[in-house]
């Protein structure tokens, strides 16, 4: 579990991108995934993010358990939307085919169907991007990134931290769950759900009490090594932009721009196969 | 290289923390020379690490409190420079060297207070390929701080002070979290850092004997929020100073005293290597032979059994490779090796945290491996090294009687078993209190009693004594040591504390990768130079006194001293 969805030293050109870069690529790119309904554009979207996964030489393995929660939500979203507005296809495409006729007021329309699966391929076209960005981009390089586009540092080098102590604070929760289970507090699925959750308590407070102790440690310290003495920093991990750098920021714009000068073309953010 | 000004000069300085009502420094007059090195002694109270707080200006900057007198460091008040301002000229080495260790990689740990300093990348590169190539890092840079060894740590941390090119090395208990080998090697690389890099150099440390292992200019002994002694080393350890004020003097030195011997400065007893034992040779050869000495052997029944156990996490290491000892009823046995060697991992395995991919564990004579880690925990009990790990309950009794609330023992029948533990750990007037409320070692006293309530007949112990000094040390080893007097009960304790296990232990295993090399008493292994060296233990000062004297067997020497040690205490 301790390495899902975490960085992973690789060399591949995704890898060598600049953590600036790809920031700005993911965001350009989700900020079109959400504006365009165009099929067309979600689509080749689709297929450049399977591309770029490939290259980028993501392992199954690390993903699968975000991926599979995400799955989840995703079924659960598109059963809403047709339960609350059942018709909403019907309005955005101005037009309405019957397919079937399911029971009172919810008949399954054409346009329904293909508007939700608008909304389907939507996720397929940010998932893979978050899933490469997540892989790849080195954490003190994102915080670096960050704080290059104008995020305070003192906000990106929290974040930073934060994935620091992440593996050794799993680690200190299961040193304080086998001692806390071996004075007979049932943590495993033998135990009962509500015994499970109180028992839960035995192991969060002696986890608080010496994370707490850790963070005393760790301001000091970097109080003592001139942490928010000035308004700005420097970064060790920052990389220059490079030429592939360049080209990847100039395609993210130029992709965004045209995209939208599509969707938007005639006069809304939907793609209408049915006029 | 020491000219007449001062590098460090406190002029009658007092420090009152807000909080407190006496004063935690008083009259403090001290002078540190350049190129200096000088150790700062004294037990938890004395005052040490608030005079250390006060170099590198967290006093009066971010632990305030009412300051007198006048300090100088480099002729500045660092009380006007400030806490950053300071750390451009002295760099402190924290105790807790992951604490310290504040960025993902080493090469970003060691810039940045570079990073902070807003030096442009260009010229961070360049600094961290120069510090770390003089620290033996340079293969390192990439490493996340869960790769490092402790002493890589460390390095790490020395590192980062070092690429602000300070004038002041402090190190704030720099042995506290190390194995004993490592906090040699640590001592030397002071020493070469110093000598390479023209610094000077404060050490706060109670383990007198382990700085002494390179040469110390003068030691500053505290007590009380004074200073009581600042003197050469060689003057100190004729005296009885250390003894009087909490400090654990050097073995070789308790052990001629021992011998009845008074020791003169001019056969520089800093270092047993080089110190002229000549004059007292005839003294500890004689004492040697008076001391009574009982070999006490132990025919009791096996209470733990460990045939042939393996154990890997991953396929890349063996980290448990076929280890068998038997544990008997009523010992108290240590179980050391350098980090990483395997430790906690064997304790893991027979408290069934993890379970053995070969092997048998025999308790009382029975195969425990179908047993859940709460049946196991009925009979062996598990104390973590912080006692902070364990405390969940906020108030004392609960807490030590969590394990009975759990198992559904009746009412009445907790009542009494946790008054009845609560005496031994003699923490039955504190019971209605909140834990909060108590000190570290009360503290790590209720993590105990929590366990013991359970009435296991084996407990392990992790750690107990790190971090403490020799105080609180005693007091936590001598609670044990009446623990056993009161309740019938088998000990194993993990430890890197040669003292300790020289000193309370009946018998030691030593593991290194997996491998269980030696199975014998303290004294044995501490004076085994080819172990001591594949386990990275230090091997004890008795060992070179015994040589030095001719005495040839050094282990017996050994354990006669601690047992007159034992003696009289």
């Amino acid at each position: 579990m301790s390495n899902m969805i975490s960085y992973e030293q690789k060399n591949t050109p995704i890898h060598k991108l600049s953590g600036l870069t790809k920031l700005v690529f993911f965001i350009l790119w989700c900020l079109t995934s959400a504006l365009t309904f165009d099929t067309r554009i979600l689509i080749l979207m689709i297929i450049i993010g399977v591309v770029i996964y490939w290259i980028a030489d993501v392992k199954w393995k690390q993903v699968s358990g975000v991926f599979w929660a995400i799955m989840f939500f995703m079924v659960i979203n598109l059963v809403c939307i047709f339960f609350f507005s059942p018709y909403e296809g019907c309005k955005i495409y101005d037009s309405r085919t019957d397919i079937l006729h399911l029971f009172g007021n919810y008949t399954l329309t054409k346009q329904q169907l293909f508007y939700e699966f608008n909304v389907f391929i939507k996720y397929f076209t940010v998932i893979p991007s978050v899933f490469i960005f997540l892989v790849t981009t080195d954490p003190s390089e994102l915080a670096s990134s960050l704080n290059g586009i104008g995020v305070p540092y003192s906000i990106s080098y929290a974040l930073e931290i934060t994935l620091r102590y992440i593996p050794d604070i799993q680690d200190e929760y299961h040193k304080i769950k086998n001692a806390q289970e071996a004075r007979g507090i049932e943590m495993s699925s033998k135990g009962r759900l509500f015994d499970r959750i109180k028992n839960t308590a035995a192991i969060i407070f002696p986890l608080l009490f010496s994370t707490m102790e850790r963070i005393d440690v760790v301001s000091n310290a970097m109080e003592l090594r001139g942490f928010g003495k000035k308004k700005k920093r420097t970064w060790y991990s920052q990389r220059p932009l490079v030429a592939a750098d360049k080209a990847v920021i100039v395609f993210s714009v130029a992709f965004f721009a045209i995209t939208m000068i599509i969707t938007y073309m005639d006069g809304n953010r939907f793609y209408n196969p049915f006029l | 290289m020491v000219t007449d000004t001062p590098i460090i000069e406190f002029s009658d300085v007092s420090f009152k923390y807000h909080a407190q009502k006496e004063p935690t420094l008083k009259n403090i007059n001290l002078k540190i020379y350049p190129g200096e090195k000088i150790l700062i002694a004294g037990q938890s109270g004395s005052g040490k690490s608030t005079l250390a707080h006060c170099l590198n200006a967290l006093i009066p900057c971010s632990f305030t409190g009412d300051m007198s007198g006048t300090l100088r460091v480099c002729g500045k008040e660092p009380a006007k420079l400030g806490v950053f301002g300071m750390s451009q000229k002295v760099g402190t080495v924290l105790q807790d060297t992951d604490g310290q260790f504040i960025a993902l990689t080493v090469a970003e740990d060691l810039a940045f207070a570079l990073e902070n300093d807003e030096v442009p990348r260009d010229e961070m590169i360049a600094k961290v390929a120069e510090v770390s190539d003089k620290l033996e890092l340079t293969n390192f840079l990439g490493s996340a701080p869960g790769a490092l060894s402790g002493g890589q740590k460390q390095r790490v941390s020395l590192g980062g002070v070092m690429a602000c090119d300070v004038k002041i090395l402090l190190f704030d208990e720099p042995l506290a979290n190390l194995d004993p080998a490592t906090g040699k090697r640590t001592i030397s690389l002071i020493d070469d850092i110093m000598h390479d890099e023209d610094m000077t150099v404060v050490i706060i440390e109670h383990r007198l004997e382990d700085v002494l292992y390179k040469d110390v200019d003068r030691v500053v002994l505290m007590d009380g929020g004074r200073i009581v002694a600042d003197m050469h080393p060689d003057e100190l350890l004729c005296s009885d100073l250390l003894v009087d004020n909490g400090i654990r003097e050097p073995l070789y030195i308790s052990a001629l005293k021992a011998a009845g011997v008074k020791i003169s400065p001019d056969t520089h007893p800093q270092h047993i290597e080089t110190m002229d034992i000549s004059p007292y040779k005839d003294a500890v050869h004689s004492w040697y032979h008076e001391a009574k000495f009982e070999h006490v052997g132990r025919e009791t029944e096996n209470l733990l059994e460990v045939k042939n156990l393996k154990y890997r996490y991953d396929e890349s290491r063996q980290v448990i490779d076929d280890v068998s000892f038997e544990i008997k009823k009523g010992e108290l046995v240590s179980l050391v090796g350098k980090n990483g060697a395997g430790k906690s991992t064997l304790a893991s395995l027979i408290c069934g945290f993890n379970k053995q991919d070969e092997g048998t564990i025999l308790f009382a004579g029975e195969d425990i491996a179908d047993l859940s880690i709460a049946q196991r925990g009925e009979k062996i009990g598990y104390v973590m090294q912080s006692p902070n790990q364990m405390i969940s309950k906020p108030m004392i009794f609960d807490e030590v009687s969590l394990g009975l609330v759990t198992r559904g023992v009746p009412e009445a029948e907790i009542k009494e078993r946790v008054n009845e533990i609560l005496k031994i750990c003699g923490l039955y007037p504190f019971r209605n209190w909140p834990v909060s409320a108590l000190s570290f070692g009360q503290k790590k006293r209720v993590s105990i009693a929590s366990i013991l309530v359970m009435k296991p007949e084996l407990l392990i112990l992790d750690e107990p004594t790190a971090g403490q000094d020799y105080k609180h040390y005693t007091e936590i080893m001598e609670f044990i040591r009446d623990i056993r007097r009161q309740m019938p009960i088998t000990i194993v304790m993990i430890t890197h504390d040669m003292h300790l296990m020289l000193e309370y232990t009946d018998r030691t295993l030593v593991l290194t990768d997996g491998k269980l090399i030696m199975n014998a008493t303290p004294a044995e292994v501490l004076t085994d130079n080819k172990v001591c060296d594949k386990a990275y233990l230090k091997r004890t000062s008795l060992y070179d006194l015994a040589m030095k004297c001719g005495i040839e067997d050094a282990s017996e020497f050994a354990a006669r001293f601690i047992e007159d040690e034992r003696r009289r205490k």
